[in-house]
C-alpha cells in the first residue's frame, strides 16, 4: 500500500487538481514526476498501448514497455511488472553526450528532444542505462500492404508541436525518440495517456515541487525506489516496490 | 608480380565500388529500414567500419610524422605515401559515419550547435582540424614535385599537377628547406592532434557508463595502440606495392624496419587485449562478462579466434618474427613476406573493431526488456544485413579508389624512385 489515506476513486480527481495547481505556477517552479506502484501493476500493458496510440509510435519505437519478471519455482511463483517510461533523470547521461545540443533537461524536469536538430547519431541511445530511447527508422505498420494507411501518417503532438508522418525522411523519422510524460497533454491540463488508461491506478503523476500533491506524498514513501540508482543519474520516475 | 597485385587491387576496388553502389542506392532510397541495428543495439557495421578506417588513418599519419618530425632517414621517401594513405582512410571513415546518421543533411549541427561535454562534438572539431592538416601537409610535401610534374609531365596528370600548384613556381633550395620547416611544424601539431582524435574516438566509447565493456580508462589507449598497429601494418603493405622500389636492398631494409615496428605494436595491442579479457572475465557481473563470453564463445566465435587471433596475430607474428627480426642482409623475398603479414594484420583488424562495437551492446540494460515489446530493432542480437555489407563494400572500395587514383595522378612516389617508372 502507498501508506496514504486516499480512496481509489479520489486518486484521479486529486491528480487533476494537483495538475491544475501546478499549471498556475511558472514553468521553472514545476517538477513533473511519475510514481509507479509495482504492487498495484497487473501487467496488462494498457499503458504501453495507450502510449503507442497517443504518440502514434511506429514499429520499433516504444516509450513504455512493461518488463515482466518471474520469481520463484512452482508452486511458489510470483510475477512482478516494471513499466519503464523515461526516467527523466535530473543528471541525464543522454543530454551530456548529445553532440548537437538536441536534447536537454527542461526546468520543469522533462528531458526534451529537438527533432529538428537531432542528427540521428544514436549516441544518446547508447548512453541511456535504461534503454529508454529508441530509434525511429521510418517503418509503418501497414508496410508491405498495398497502401500505407492515412491514420499512420497523422501527426503526433509531442512537445506541443505537430509531427506528421507523410514521408519517410522528415523528423521524427531518423531521430531518437522517447517518453515525454505526454507533456503536450499535461500542459493542456490533462494527465499522461499511461496514467489515464492504467486499470489499477498504479501510475501517479504530478508536481514533485508541490508538497500538497499526491506524487510528493508518495515520493516520501519508504517503498519508494529509483531504477538503477547506482548509475548516479538521479531518475525522477520512482517505483513503489 | 607487383604489377599483377596492382591490377588485382584496381579490379577489386572498381568491382567492389560498382557492386557497393547498389547498397548506397538502397541506403538513400530506404534509409535505415533495411539495416539490422535499431533501438537496443543502436550502432552497427557502419560504426565498426568508421572506427576501423579512422584507426588506419591515425596510425598511418602518426608514422608519417616519423618522417617529417623524427627525420628517420630510411623512411624519408615514404612520407607522402603515409600521408596520402591516411587521407584515403580518413575520407572512407567520415563517409561511413556520415551514412550512419539518421539525418545526414544535419551533420553540420555537430559544429554549429557544439556541445563541448560530448566527445562526438570534439570529434567534429578534431576531424576538421585533422582533415585540414593532412591536406596542408600533403600540399607542402608535394609542392616541388607538383611543379616538376607540371613542367615536365604530359597530358592530364601535368594539367592536374599545374592546377594543384595554385600558382607556386619556386623550386629553389631555399623554398625546399622552407617547405621542410613547415612540414616539421605541421607534423608537430599533427602528433598531439592524431593522438587526441583517435584517443578521442576511444573516449567516445570509454565514457559511456551504461556499457561496462567500453567504460574503461584503457579504452582510449587500446584504440590508439590498435590504430598504430593496424595503420602501421597497412602502410607497410602499401609501401611494398606502391613505394619507392628502385633500390631493392633499401626497400627490403625499410620493410624490415617497418615490420619490426608493426610486430611490436601487434604484440603490445594483444597484451592490452589479454589484460582487458582477463580482468573482465574475473567479474561475475553479466554486463562485464556477457560481451567477453560472446566474443570468445558466442555464435560468432570465429571472428575472434580465426579472423583476429589466428590470421591477425599468430600468423603475422610468426612471419614477422622469422623475416623482420633476424639481423643481417635481408634476402630478396623478405619484403613480400613482411608485406603479406602486415596486410593480414591490417585487413583482419576489422574483427577487433567489430568485437569492440557490437558485443558491448548485447547485454539488456534491464533484464527481460527484449521480451517486453516486440518490433524491428527491439532486440539484443545483431547480424549485419546484405545491404549493410554492400554499403561498407562501397565505402571501402571508395577509399581504395581515392588512393589508387591519387597515386596515379599525383607525384606521391617520384618515378625516378620506382623500378618500373
Amino acid at each position: 500500500m502507498a501508506l496514504i489515506d486516499i480512496e481509489p476513486h479520489e486518486i484521479r480527481q486529486r491528480m487533476i487538481n494537483d495538475l491544475q495547481r501546478a499549471l498556475k505556477k511558472p514553468v521553472y517552479k514545476r517538477h513533473w514526476a511519475m510514481v509507479i506502484d509495482q504492487a498495484k501493476c497487473v501487467g496488462c500493458t494498457a499503458c504501453t498501448t495507450a502510449c503507442v496510440a497517443e504518440n502514434h509510435l511506429p514499429p520499433g519505437v516504444v516509450y513504455r514497455p512493461v518488463v515482466e519478471t518471474e520469481h520463484g519455482t512452482y508452486p511458489n511463483v510470483h510475477k512482478t511488472f516494471l513499466p519503464r517510461p523515461c526516467m527523466q533523470c535530473d543528471d541525464p547521461p543522454c543530454v551530456k553526450v548529445c553532440p548537437a545540443h538536441a536534447t536537454w533537461k527542461r526546468t520543469d524536469g522533462i528531458v526534451e528532444i529537438d527533432y529538428n536538430r537531432c542528427i540521428g547519431c544514436r549516441y544518446c541511445i547508447s548512453a541511456c542505462p535504461y534503454s529508454a530511447r529508441t530509434f525511429d527508422k521510418g517503418y509503418f505498420y501497414t508496410d508491405g500492404t498495398p497502401e500505407i494507411m492515412p491514420y499512420e501518417k497523422e501527426p503526433n503532438f509531442e512537445y506541443g508541436k505537430e509531427w506528421p508522418r507523410t514521408d519517410r525522411e522528415s523528423s521524427p523519422i531518423g531521430n531518437t525518440r522517447k517518453c515525454t510524460y505526454c507533456i503536450h497533454k499535461v500542459e493542456k491540463g490533462m494527465l499522461p495517456a499511461c496514467v489515464t488508461t492504467c486499470i489499477g491506478d498504479a501510475t501517479y503523476f504530478g508536481d514533485a515541487n508541490d508538497p500538497k500533491s499526491l506524487v510528493a506524498e508518495l515520493l516520501s514513501s519508504p517503498r519508494a525506489r529509483k531504477l538503477r540508482e547506482e548509475e548516479g543519474t538521479k531518475p525522477t520516475t520512482t517505483y513503489l516496490v | 608480380m607487383k604489377k599483377f597485385i596492382k591490377v588485382i587491387v584496381w579490379l577489386i576496388a572498381v568491382i567492389g565500388f560498382g557492386v557497393g553502389l547498389y547498397g548506397l542506392y538502397l541506403r538513400f532510397t530506404t534509409g535505415h529500414r533495411m539495416t539490422d541495428y535499431g533501438s537496443y543495439i543502436p550502432w552497427g557495421l557502419w560504426v565498426v567500419f568508421y572506427i576501423y578506417f579512422i584507426g588506419l588513418s591515425a596510425g598511418s599519419f602518426l608514422l608519417s610524422t616519423l618522417v617529417y618530425v623524427g627525420k628517420i632517414e630510411r623512411l624519408e621517401k615514404i612520407g607522402k605515401l603515409a600521408l596520402f594513405t591516411a587521407f584515403g582512410c580518413l575520407v572512407a571513415a567520415l563517409f561511413s559515419i556520415w551514412l550512419d546518421l539518421g539525418h545526414m543533411a544535419r551533420v553540420g549541427n555537430v559544429l554549429f550547435h557544439m556541445n563541448l561535454n560530448s566527445m562526438m562534438s570534439w570529434m567534429g572539431i578534431l576531424y576538421s582540424a585533422y582533415f585540414a592538416i593532412i591536406l596542408i601537409e600533403l600540399w607542402f610535401a608535394l609542392r616541388i614535385d607538383l611543379i616538376e610534374t607540371a613542367n615536365t609531365g604530359r597530358g592530364g596528370s601535368a594539367g592536374f599537377a599545374k592546377f594543384l600548384t595554385f600558382g607556386s613556381t619556386d623550386t629553389s633550395a631555399e623554398s625546399k628547406s622552407r617547405d621542410h620547416a613547415k612540414l616539421k611544424v605541421l607534423g608537430i601539431i599533427g602528433i598531439p592532434l592524431a593522438i587526441a582524435f583517435h584517443g578521442g574516438v576511444g573516449s567516445l566509447f570509454g565514457v559511456i557508463q551504461a556499457r561496462p565493456h567500453w567504460n574503461s580508462g584503457l579504452t582510449p589507449i587500446a584504440f590508439l595502440i590498435g590504430a598504430l598497429a593496424s595503420g602501421g601494418a597497412l602502410l607497410t603493405a602499401v609501401v611494398y606495392i606502391w613505394g619507392p622500389d628502385k633500390n631493392k636492398q633499401k626497400l627490403n631494409e625499410m620493410m624490415k624496419f617497418l615490420g619490426r615496428i608493426v610486430l611490436a605494436l601487434v604484440l603490445f595491442d594483444f597484451l592490452l587485449e589479454i589484460a582487458e579479457f582477463l580482468v573482465g572475465l574475473y567479474s561475475v557481473a553479466p554486463a562485464e562478462r556477457l560481451p567477453l563470453e560472446a566474443i570468445l564463445n558466442g555464435p560468432y566465435w570465429y571472428v575472434f579466434w580465426i579472423i583476429h587471433f589466428a590470421l591477425g596475430v599468430v600468423l603475422p607474428a610468426v612471419i614477422l618474427f622469422s623475416t623482420a627480426v633476424p639481423k643481417g642482409r635481408p634476402d630478396k623475398n623478405v619484403g613480400g613476406a613482411i608485406a603479406f603479414a602486415c596486410l593480414l594484420v591490417a585487413v583482419t583488424f576489422i574483427a577487433v573493431r567489430f568485437n569492440i562495437v557490437i558485443p558491448a551492446q548485447i547485454n539488456p540494460e534491464i533484464p527481460g526488456l527484449e521480451y517486453a515489446f516486440s518490433g524491428p530493432g527491439l532486440k539484443f542480437t545483431y547480424l549485419p544485413t546484405t545491404m549493410e555489407w554492400l554499403v561498407s563494400l562501397c565505402i571501402t572500395s571508395f577509399g581504395i579508389l581515392i588512393f589508387l587514383i591519387g597515386e596515379k595522378l599525383l607525384p606521391i612516389v617520384k618515378n625516378d624512385n620506382r623500378e618500373v617508372a
